[in-house]
């Protein structure tokens, strides 16, 4: 499979800050990439940089084979809404929809209409009074409706309401069937997202944490609980992504294989352990502190 | 529908596979396809597609170029050799054990299997 994105030990800094610092991955085309991350690890960064609206401070991003800054053919095959896209003060929802095919080559109108009815954007509010679900339904619309081989979408889902959050799920998947495409999503409502993904990038502080075919990914972390003493000596020395102990009691994520002997003797031992969900491990490798962090809320209850 | 216990390519060929061994599909009908897999269980079409192809290698499904994804003649057999293995593992290893902390003997399992089985 030829990738339709491949990102190139890139490297950002604002001044003094490493906004990225030599990140590397490749999605792979037609694949839904979650981009996933906390808050400051670098997603619209990354984003900004792949959709040709910023330029790496060392390394390279190929979009379809090219750089896509200031490359004006590569540029109209990406679509990326930014999550905090400002629009001229007196439009309202229909002066966009007019000038969107414009940037879009691909745009499909029947997509358009079907999105803002399921939305149930005001058509006649000015844009500046909108929500923020509204102005994250406009987002949406822009983005699957520009049919666009190469779709971004930052942050999809703020301010949205369930019933959206599901039509988006179902257009997305929909309209893809008839135009697949590569697309790239952010966001950090994992658990709700994660059957969505064939690919995950999982960024912390700037560099990337994970990066796979989410099954792969998956594949070998788990989480762990049962007393201090039984998960310690599972453990060993090996290392652990996130640790939280309250009293005698600790779980932990952690990311090796483990053998059947490491399962016979946690049977025995009463710990109980489970396969970590996606959600399970950003949360982990965003956890900085994989020390034991005892939680001192309950004793001052 | 899909969250945690495995792979989700591996949870939706499962999925089918319990499928056909219901009968929900016979031997020789055809089955969705991965883009109507992929939105009525909102997953990637490419898992979908990873699924299927699991099926197609077991020899459960086969394609017929331009129509779809049919169930294999024998799939059945082939879906009940494949998973009776498994059901040692999966099911009477779990059920021994938590027998064994309840302290429930063999006679009193029995006896409770043949109970479900009046059902």
């Amino acid at each position: 499979m030829t990738n339709a994105i491949e990102v190139h030990s890139v490297t950002r800094t604002y001044g003094r800050v490493r906004a990225l610092d030599t990140v590397s991955f490749a999605v792979p085309e037609h694949s839904i990439l979650g981009l996933l991350g906390r808050n400051g690890s670098g997603k619209t960064t990354i984003m900004s940089i792949i959709a040709g609206q910023d330029r790496p401070s060392s390394g390279q991003v190929d979009v379809l084979g090219h750089t896509p800054f200031e490359h004006a053919p590569t540029l109209a095959q990406i679509s990326y809404v930014r999550d905090n896209q400002r629009y001229p003060d007196d439009y309202r929802l229909h002066h966009v929809l007019r000038i969107a095919p414009d940037f879009a080559p691909n745009w499909n109108c029947d997509v358009a209409e079907e999105l803002t009815d399921g939305f149930r954007i005001p058509a006649k509010t000015p844009i500046k009074k909108l929500s923020r679900g509204q102005l994250s339904s406009i987002a949406i619309v822009l983005g699957l409706a520009s049919r666009a081989p190469i779709t971004l979408l930052d942050e999809p889902y703020l301010g949205l309401d369930v019933t959206a959050r599901a039509l988006f799920h179902r257009m997305l998947l929909h309209d893809y069937g008839q135009h697949p495409r590569t697309i790239v999503l952010s966001t950090h409502l994992i658990e709700e997202s994660a059957s969505l993904f064939d690919r995950v990038v999982i960024l912390e502080q700037g560099g990337v944490a994970m990066n796979g075919d989410q099954d792969d990914v998956l594949a070998s972390a788990w989480v762990m609980s049962g007393t201090k003493d039984a998960v310690a000596e599972l453990v060993a020395d090996r290392p652990v992504l996130q640790r939280n102990t309250v009293g005698g009691l600790t779980s932990i994520t952690a990311d090796f294989a483990l053998d059947d002997a490491t399962r016979i003797r946690a049977r025995d031992l009463r710990v109980q352990f489970a396969p970590a969900s996606l959600q399970d491990l950003v949360a982990a490798y965003g956890s900085s502190d994989t020390d034991s962090t005892d939680v001192k809320v309950a004793e001052r209850a | 529908m899909f969250t945690g216990g495995g792979p989700i390519y591996q949870q939706l060929a499962d999925h089918i596979a319990e499928d056909i061994m219901a009968g929900t599909y016979s031997e020789e009908s055809s089955v969705p396809s991965t883009n109507e897999y992929a939105v009525f269980y909102q997953i990637s079409p490419i898992t979908a597609t990873k699924s299927v192809n699991l099926l197609v290698e077991q020899g459960v499904l086969y394609k017929k170029r331009g129509i779809g994804m049919f169930v294999a003649t024998g799939a059945r057999d082939r879906l009940h050799k494949l998973r009776r293995s498994e059901f040692r593992k999966e099911y009477v290893a779990p059920l021994v054990h938590e027998a064994r902390l309840l302290e429930i003997n063999r006679r009193q399992l029995a006896e409770m299997i043949d109970q479900e089985n009046k059902k």
